[in-house]
């Protein structure tokens, strides 16, 4: 029998790896997630025959009513989830993950306090790392879902922010080593250790602002794979070391790919709170005037362009708007409009939020286009239309040192002949900085929410 | 079981692929591929039933229960998530053909 589950954990893993692989592009995704779940389920039925766990009937059916609670909660909301709020139901489960690492490494730390337990002195250390990184994932996670979802408006700083983090991380290491290296583990120490590392992911995550949000959770994901690696260690299982590193390096990978995306370093965006304070004082004047501009107009423009590049950001997804636009796509090529989407890596609240969301609505992905293949096309383009996104069209982040977005790569749409701006008010964006494209002379505003507005240029456009 | 070096090595092997399989992940995956990766490492749910299974004493059958639940949420979550988004891309050549 144990040789048979070491052949199931072999396998399950080789199937993680080849679905990660399949997962690298749009034609082969489908299948690499279908082989990935194969390989987890199968897993999770031999985890049943491993030694021990079927010596206590009882447990099995709390195992078995365990999976079944968490199974449902976890499926119905992803059933119900509007793709708009899917990167914080991602934060959310992946805090589950970082959660259930933390509460293994709790069992085997109780059961090492009540003594009835050996543990070789290295486990009893990976324990802890895993359990520390578990636990911050998992309050982590959680404050991410709360900023993202709306529950916690404010960017809450404490007085000594920074040193209240390094004083409690502190602690919590001091109490992780003491616990990590002792012979007796005493179970109040454990307590206060997970409560520590709890706090401090909270602490942690309240300061950075919901732009930063992907990278966090970019971040939160790494750190869920390695606690799960940790715990792996020290139950022995080598599906677990393989699957939590693997994706402890590829989110590794992918928080560096975002930061490099938005030019600022991790630690800037850990560590400072961007949202809140960047621009102040080192703004540079804004000359000329927001010049508004009618739907009927607006539709007009786009109706006789040869190419429009449409560019959404977060107000798109905000208002719901994505199946708006794919009508307006619809409606233009129909006239003969070249129509082709323009995406930072940024945009949205996670890398790919748009190309999902514009997804959702129908829009073929060969028509959406990365920052550095349609950069170049922005100046052949007779129409920008630019719907909820602010910063990443900023071109401040090109012309002014002193911002605090200065070097961000963004999407020349002020390079197009004509640009209009779709946007909610006349308020600056996440960042808080003025947007100097707003005020440019080929620029003209299209005040009211995205899905509002959109719908009254198709209407213009139809009656045309 | 695993120890040891050998655990290292493998440690090691896998930090390797995962940044290799990862690095040639075109930008409009990413939130797919952050959604999958989500998943795999629910695999955590084995060690959860692992420790849940042997389980004794009151405290640790509550923290085990705890992280059974958690982990079949990360894994089914993940799942669902992963596969409802990737269900949504099609190029014109697939709605043409359809």
């Amino acid at each position: 029998m144990e040789i048979f589950i070491q052949v199931v954990y072999f396998v399950a893993a080789v199937l993680f790896i080849l679905g990660l692989k399949k997962m690298s592009s749009p034609v082969t995704a489908a299948g690499g997630i279908a082989w990935a779940g194969v390989g987890m389920v199968a897993a999770s039925i031999v985890a049943f025959f491993e030694p021990g766990v079927f010596d206590y009937s009882s447990n099995v059916f709390l195992i078995v009513l365990a999976i079944a609670v968490g199974s449902a909660l976890a499926y119905v909301t992803a059933k119900r989830v509007e793709m708009t709020d899917m990167p914080q139901m991602i934060a959310i489960y992946n805090g589950m993950g970082g959660g259930a690492a933390a509460a293994i490494a709790a069992v085997e730390l109780a059961r090492l306090a009540g003594g009835h337990h050996e543990m070789a002195a290295v486990n009893q250390v990976l324990a802890v790392v895993g359990a520390l990184i578990g636990a911050i994932s998992f309050s982590g996670s959680a404050i991410a879902f709360a900023k993202l979802q709306g529950l916690m408006k404010k960017t809450i700083r404490l007085p000594m922010h920074m040193v209240i983090n390094l004083g409690l991380f502190a602690l919590t290491l001091i109490a992780g080593a003491i616990i990590g290296f002792g012979h007796d583990v005493s179970i109040q120490l454990v307590i206060v250790f997970f409560v520590m590392a709890l706090v401090f992911g909270v602490l942690f995550t309240t300061p950075i602002g919901g732009a930063d949000m992907p990278v966090v959770i970019s971040l939160f994901n790494a750190f869920t794979g390695l606690a799960v690696a940790f715990e792996g260690f020290v139950l022995g299982n080598a599906a677990m070391i393989i699957a939590g590193t693997v994706v402890g390096s590829a989110g590794t990978l992918l928080t560096q790919l975002m930061a490099k995306a938005m030019n600022r370093p991790i630690s800037g965006i850990l560590f400072s709170s961007f949202g809140n304070a960047g621009g102040s004082g080192a703004e540079e004047a804004v000359e000329g005037s927001m010049k508004e501009i009618q739907a009927a107009d607006a539709g007009i423009m786009m109706a006789y362009a040869n190419k429009v590049i449409i560019v959404p950001g977060y107000g798109m997804a905000v208002a719901q708007a994505q199946h708006k636009v794919q009508e307006l796509t619809q409606l233009l090529e129909e006239r003969g409009v070249t129509v082709k989407f323009a995406i930072h890596p940024v945009a949205g609240r996670m890398p790919g939020h748009m190309n999902v969301l514009l997804a959702e609505a129908g829009v073929e992905y060969d028509k959406i286009f990365d920052l550095d293949e349609i950069n170049p096309e922005f100046p052949t383009a007779d129409v920008a239309l630019v719907i909820g996104a602010n910063d990443v069209v900023n071109p401040v982040a090109r012309t002014n040192p002193d911002s605090p977005i200065y070097g961000m790569p963004i999407l020349d749409a002020d390079k197009a002949r004509n640009c209009i701006v779709i946007k909610r008010g006349k308020g600056s964006g996440f960042s808080g900085i003025e947007n100097h494209l707003f005020y440019a002379d080929n620029t003209r505003m299209l005040y009211g929410d995205g899905q509002k507005a959109v719908s009254e240029l198709i209407a213009s456009i139809k009656e045309l | 079981m695993i120890e040891g070096f050998t655990a290292l090595y493998i440690f090691m092997l896998s930090a390797f692929t995962g940044y290799e399989v990862i690095s040639r992940v075109p930008v409009i995956l990413h939130t797919p591929m952050m959604s999958g990766s989500n998943f795999i490492h629910g695999i955590v749910l084995v060690g959860a039933i692992v420790v849940m299974g042997g389980a004794e004493t009151d405290l640790e059958k509550v923290l085990g229960f705890i992280a059974v639940a958690l982990a079949a949420g990360n894994a089914v979550g993940g799942y669902v998530a992963t596969v409802r988004m990737l269900e949504m891309f099609t190029t014109s050549k697939d709605k043409k053909a359809a």
